[in-house]
């Protein structure tokens, strides 16, 4: 999962000077479940903007606003509503943000801070953690993300630096190599520790063009902008 | 003699620590390296210590150099990527430096920079690898070079740790440095000579020179916040208590008189001694002179 925060209500407010209407966009996925952008924040915040004076041309909640085709088709029954509004506050992730900002010619504030990606692009549930760095480690870690779980994504094993088996980030953060460690002595691994990785190739961690022809890519880009004017 | 040759022929080497300051004033470096060089056989040259911005490691070195201090260059993988870590590297061999030392480093939000981009593009493992690669005459794409470095590379390990992940983690990945190429150890600060050596024991088999690390306490307070604070730190409730009862005008000398005699003990176990003053730089001669050295 995706976690966002929402951005105090002052610099939401800030964003929308001179402005005197605004449509508000949630999200079903993650930003309902962080509690930032489901259907009851887009409804406390459409009071707290009206209280402020401002008018809100409409709302919409979609699931998921990281998916550029359902953001085109989410909107489609709202065009009049979207069109009357000088622009659309955006309550989700990042990523979210900026595929409404894609797809809609409309300016688009932010309304959350992202904090955590977690790897993910939309539903995921559990703790589990990716970030895509194209050269999967998880075989001689025995299933858990150096890249993730360590706060530094070390390849090579531990820092010096946990203690108690915490990192030395947070007494709330646990060693990812800790962990590792456990799991690799439970599944009788622990030979894996003798293995050299090499540093991560950093060109990998971007998606290679062949892999966004998929038929999915290929619809997000043939649909049109959402026209409201 | 080096430092190199001085472990390579088997003899009992010295190390001490140079931190750099905040800022451009490089008086007390100089005095520090002018007062040490004749004493310990190389210093190593703090990186950012607890991420905390100072003047650079790579200068200081040279300034210890050129003082007639053979420095020790620290280097931590938190601040450069690969590129830059090759070419202060590169740099280091052209001012005459000829130790490194590798290191992971502190997370920046430890230091006074908590917002700053934390890199470990390399760690201190495969830094140890990319080393030897420049010392056999490439980059580490094996990419060749135009003339080539001949780096004394080491490294560090802690010697107790509080659970046993960390400890075997600990083992596991001195192993992976010295088959990376370190050709010295430093430990982690050392308080309780019998820990010491059943680590010794531990870690024969990899016939690398071990320098076991001592850091001099200077209050009872001190000990007590490192006990907190500083992964692999232990300090026995037995030396809290000699610090705490010394009267207030003999505790330093009941400090340096603690690390003096521990220094006794870790010496027929190991290859040398790292003697982290933090601060009391200038005590350390006093240091050796109570070890005997």
């Amino acid at each position: 999962m995706i976690l966002s925060e929402q951005k105090p209500f002052e610099e939401i407010l800030g964003y929308l000077e001179g402005e005197k209407s605004v449509f508000i966009l949630g999200c079903n996925g993650c930003a309902q479940s962080s509690g930032s952008g489901g259907p009851v924040q887009v409804e406390e915040m459409k009071q707290k903007l009206e209280e402020a004076g401002k008018k809100v041309t409409g709302t919409k909640v979609i699931d998921f606003l990281c998916e550029k085709a359902l953001v085109k088709s989410g909107l489609r029954s709202r065009v009049d509503e979207v069109a009357a509004a000088d622009s659309i506050l955006v309550m989700t992730c990042g990523i979210g943000i900026q595929a409404v900002a894609a797809s809609v010619n409309k300016v688009v504030h932010p309304a959350c801070n992202t904090v955590n990606l977690g790897g993910s692009r939309g539903e995921w549930p559990g703790s589990e953690r990716c970030q895509e760095c194209g050269q999967c480690l998880l075989d001689y870690t025995g299933g858990i993300c150096p890249i993730t779980a360590c706060t530094k994504s070390l390849v090579s094993g531990a820092c010096g630096g946990a203690s108690n088996g915490k990192c030395e980030l947070s007494p709330d953060r646990d060693c990812g190599w800790e962990l590792i460690y456990n799991r690799l002595k439970a599944k009788n691994q622990l030979d894996k520790l003798k293995i050299f990785i090499n540093p991560l190739d950093h060109n990998k961690l971007m998606a290679r063009p062949e892999m966004m022809s998929t038929s999915r890519y290929a619809l997000e880009q043939s649909d049109q902008e959402v026209k409201v004017e | 003699m080096s430092l190199q040759s001085k472990l390579e022929s088997g003899k009992f080497a010295i190390t001490c620590e140079v931190g750099p300051l905040k800022g451009t004033d490089i008086t007390e470096i100089e005095e520090n390296a002018g007062l040490l060089k004749d004493r310990v056989d190389a210093a190593n040259v703090t990186d950012q210590q607890s991420s905390v911005m100072r003047l650079g490691s790579l200068v200081t070195s040279y300034i210890c150099l050129q003082k007639g201090l053979e420095p020790i260059y620290q280097m931590t993988c938190r601040d450069r990527n690969r590129i830059a870590l090759q070419s202060d590297l590169l740099s280091a061999w052209v001012l005459g430096i000829k130790n490194v030392l590798s290191i992971t480093g502190d997370l920046p939000q430890l230091g006074d920079h908590p917002e700053a981009k934390p890199v470990y593009d390399l760690d201190s493992v495969t830094l140890l690898q990319t080393i030897g690669k420049l010392n056999s005459g490439t980059d580490i794409n094996g990419n060749e070079l135009q003339g080539k470095p001949s780096f004394f590379p080491g490294a560090v390990v802690k010697v107790e740790s509080d659970t046993e992940a960390s400890m075997e983690l600990q083992i596991a990945k001195l192993e992976r440095k010295v088959a990376a190429g370190a050709r010295f150890i430093q430990t982690q600060a050392v308080y309780d000579a019998g820990s010491f050596a059943k680590f010794m024991k531990r870690v024969e088999k990899l016939k690398v020179p071990i320098l076991a690390g001592v850091i001099p306490l200077k209050s009872a307070g001190m000990a007590k916040f490192m006990n907190k604070n500083v992964s692999g730190v232990f300090v026995p409730d037995e030396l809290i208590q000699k610090m705490t009862d010394a009267p207030k005008e003999d505790r330093e000398q009941t400090g340096i008189q603690i690390c003096a005699d521990l220094i006794k003990q870790l010496k027929p176990l190991c290859q040398g001694v790292h003697i982290m003053a933090i601060g009391w730089e200038k005590r350390v001669p006093a240091i050796i002179q109570a070890a005997g050295l």
